[in-house]
């Protein structure tokens, strides 16, 4: 038993929150809510160049071949820097489903593509029905008569639908989404769905973890400054307690998470379980966090002209991504709860 | 990252599931917060200790094994699986041990802590006073120097099992003279002596479960002082993070209390609120939550890294976890969850143990100090 990263780890995930600091700040997400495509210029082929797009692309493809414990934290800085792209769709779910569940001839023509950034994937499921980043990507996995299918994204028509975060680009598929090539279908086709949103769920996880960190920062740095009644505010028992609550949420979800990345990586056969218990707890975690940051700010905080609604925003459309605690819920219970085994073996 | 237990530690877990298997009490003991239920408690810590199984992460001089902190969290949870009785020694083995080990000589170590471990000299924890709780440091009991030691007079209350034990230990105050912090002193003090004068007193769930303890010009002997004079306020601080943190409360405990809240749950499934489903999945997933948290504060531990106030995080969340678990347990158990014994829940289990519970926000630094150290300590928020 070894529950910690490498240094390897660490460091990948240090550098990574150094280049969003640089090249995501606060400005260019908020240009990503008026903008064509609700990304940020130029950043994508520099995600792929540092490796992150292909990251969980196999090595013969051009990727860098590693496990969901690699990319756990690397996600988790994307959370943080509340980063405006499909990087969940593309690099955590679409790319390992082709690589695990398509065609030769569709995987060669599309991975080698998507590592390096030139193209863009994503992916629409039950678990997931609005697409994100559909009308910038060049591929969308579709669910579509029992069957993983491949679709062009000049085959489909889209309609946009208006998330609560103006940075996530979501829409519904109007039509054709039965064109295109088939992935796989039958029983494969219902475990690449499982696949698919275990690999959703537990990034967009990874992700929340980041937003709740952020929005926590955000508020500790807020309450030191502002001062009300001659003290700065954090020096209050009321404030302190909300912001203990907020860290202790946060602290006892992380685990969670790294766990569930861990099952997924050893192909554990409770992972779909592990996975849940981590996007459930993750997601009320990071609400909770959110909910705490906003009433620690006061009116401030609840100005779309301060930062903070960015990320709170974020957070919401997360915790109803991949999955919502609900969902995760009736998927333990049904589980745990329903049988008759044992809980701890 | 490595989530699996060696073969070493995989046996190690199987060697304490059959001796637990083997031994546990048939049918639970009674109370160990009772003068009955504590003496029939002894006899079952005399028991483990004989087998070696009383304190798994000591030195074999002292009756250990000299396991590793993973095999103890094993060991723990392989005991709360096998619903062995509570320990009445915890508060020796787990509180006062830590503070021998570090700071104690070798002459105290050899003399106190094997009769510890066995159960033939049991210690209750003389902190808080009447008027020092959270400011604990505002205590007022105090000891004047003398010929070969010191003589202790005040008073301390809130003992637990100090009804029954043969000793205590606490913090009184050498010089007055000093900041209140600096002036305290760490002592043992045998409840025989002359001029102590112990009173049970009642707990919320009937036990005479803690004591008041009342010092007229005790003597105690300079060996029974821990430390150094005055420096008590440091050892007892370095110390209480154990106490918050891994060894009073460890994973396993909550493992079994999710366990037999989902086996309450599948027997009542069909007549409870379904919304009582949910409450069940959460307290499954807060006992996976805090043995993860675990199982990372120990890789740390083993690595030579140091528990700090991340302790005090730590207990905020088992404290509260444990009242939410026996809320829904209540809950699903409908009315009958007034009764103590006779109702859906035979032997009122679940009824004291929510009683319990809610004393753990209060005890070992109640939670509104700890969410002060959180905020303090880890969020580096401004003293008020």
């Amino acid at each position: 038993m070894r529950f910690a990263f490498t240094d390897d780890q660490l460091g990948f995930r240090d550098s990574l929150r150094d280049m969003l600091a640089n090249e995501c700040p606060p400005g260019a997400l908020r240009a990503c809510w008026t903008n064509d495509t609700g990304r940020v210029p130029g950043l994508w082929r520099k995600l792929g160049d540092l490796g992150l797009l292909g990251i969980s692309a196999s090595e013969e493809q051009g990727g860098l071949g590693l496990a969901e414990v690699d990319m756990v934290l690397p996600l988790e800085e994307a959370g943080r820097a509340a980063l405006p792209e499909p990087l969940v769709e593309h690099a955590a779910v679409a790319i390992p489903i082709v690589e695990a569940f398509a065609p030769a001839v569709l995987r060669e023509r599309w991975v080698p593509r998507a590592v390096t950034g030139e193209v863009t994937l994503t992916i629409a499921l039950d678990d997931a029905p609005f697409v994100l980043g559909a009308d910038s990507a060049d591929l969308v996995l579709v669910w579509s008569g029992g069957a993983l299918r491949a679709v062009e994204r000049s085959e489909l028509t889209l309609a946009r639908c208006r998330s609560v975060d103006g940075a996530r680009r979501l829409f519904s598929i109007v039509s054709g989404m039965g064109g295109g090539e088939s992935i796989c279908d039958g029983e494969r086709a219902i475990e690449a769905a499982r696949d698919a949103l275990d690999r959703g769920a537990l990034a967009a996880a990874a992700q929340l973890l980041g937003l709740g960190a952020a929005v926590l920062d955000l508020t500790v740095g807020y309450v030191k400054v502002r001062e009300q009644f001659g003290k700065p505010i954090g020096s209050f028992q009321a404030i302190k307690h909300h912001l203990a609550n907020a860290l202790t949420a946060l602290e006892m979800a992380r685990p969670l998470v790294y766990r569930a990345a861990a099952s997924m990586a050893a192909r554990d056969a409770s992972r779909s379980i592990h996975v849940s218990i981590a996007k459930a707890r993750a997601s009320t975690a990071a609400q909770q966090v959110a909910r705490i940051a906003l009433q620690c700010h006061g009116a401030i905080g609840y100005s779309t002209e301060y930062d903070l609604h960015l990320w709170m925003k974020r957070i919401w459309a997360l915790a109803a991504a991949w999955g919502d605690p609900a969902r995760h819920r009736a998927r333990i219970a049904a589980a745990v709860l329903e049988g008759e085994g044992q809980v701890y073996p | 990252m490595d989530l699996e237990f060696t073969e070493t530690e995989r046996a190690f877990r199987a060697e304490c599931r059959a001796w637990l298997g083997a031994h546990v009490p048939k049918t639970p003991l009674p109370s160990g917060d009772t003068r009955e239920g504590f003496a029939r408690h002894l006899e079952w810590e005399h028991e483990l200790f004989d087998a070696g199984w009383a304190v798994v992460s000591w030195p074999r001089k002292y009756g250990g094994r000299e396991a590793t902190l993973f095999e103890w969290l094993i060991f723990e949870e392989e005991y709360y699986r096998a619903q062995a009785p509570n320990r009445v020694t915890q508060n020796g083995i787990f509180l006062l041990a830590p503070v021998l080990f570090e700071y104690g000589n070798d002459e105290q170590r050899d003399r106190i802590l094997e009769p510890m471990a066995r159960g033939d000299h049991t210690w209750a924890q003389a902190w808080s006073e009447p008027n020092a709780g959270s400011d604990l440091a505002g205590l007022r009991s105090e000891a004047i120097r003398v010929e070969g030691g010191w003589r202790l007079r005040g008073q301390k209350t809130w003992c637990t099992r100090g009804a029954f034990c043969d000793s205590v230990y606490g913090l009184f105050r050498t010089n007055p003279k000093v900041p209140r912090h600096r002036g305290l002193t760490y002592f043992m003090v045998r409840l025989d002596a002359e001029g102590v004068r112990v009173r049970g007193v009642e707990r919320l769930d009937g036990d005479e479960g803690f004591a008041e303890v009342f010092f007229d010009d005790v003597f105690v002997p300079d060996t029974d002082v821990i430390g150094k004079v005055d420096k008590g306020w440091d050892i007892a601080m370095a110390t209480t993070n154990s106490e918050r943190g891994l060894t009073l409360r460890s994973p396993g405990r909550f493992m079994a209390t999710a366990t037999r809240l989902i086996e309450l749950w599948r027997s009542r499934r069909h007549a409870a609120d379904p919304a009582l489903r949910d409450a069940v999945v959460e307290a499954w997933i807060d006992a996976e939550a805090y043995r993860w948290y675990t199982y990372g504060t120990v890789t740390r531990m083993v690595e030579g890294h140091a528990m700090g106030a991340d302790s005090s995080l730590n207990k905020i969340f088992w404290s509260e976890m444990d009242v939410r678990m026996h809320e829904t347990a209540l809950a699903l158990l409908g009315p009958t969850r007034e009764l103590e014994a006779g109702g859906l829940d035979a032997e009122g289990a679940w009824l004291k143990g929510f009683q319990f519970a809610l004393a753990g926000p209060i005890y070992a630094g109640t939670n509104e100090i700890q969410r002060n150290v959180v905020a303090e300590r880890l969020l580096k928020l401004p003293k008020g």
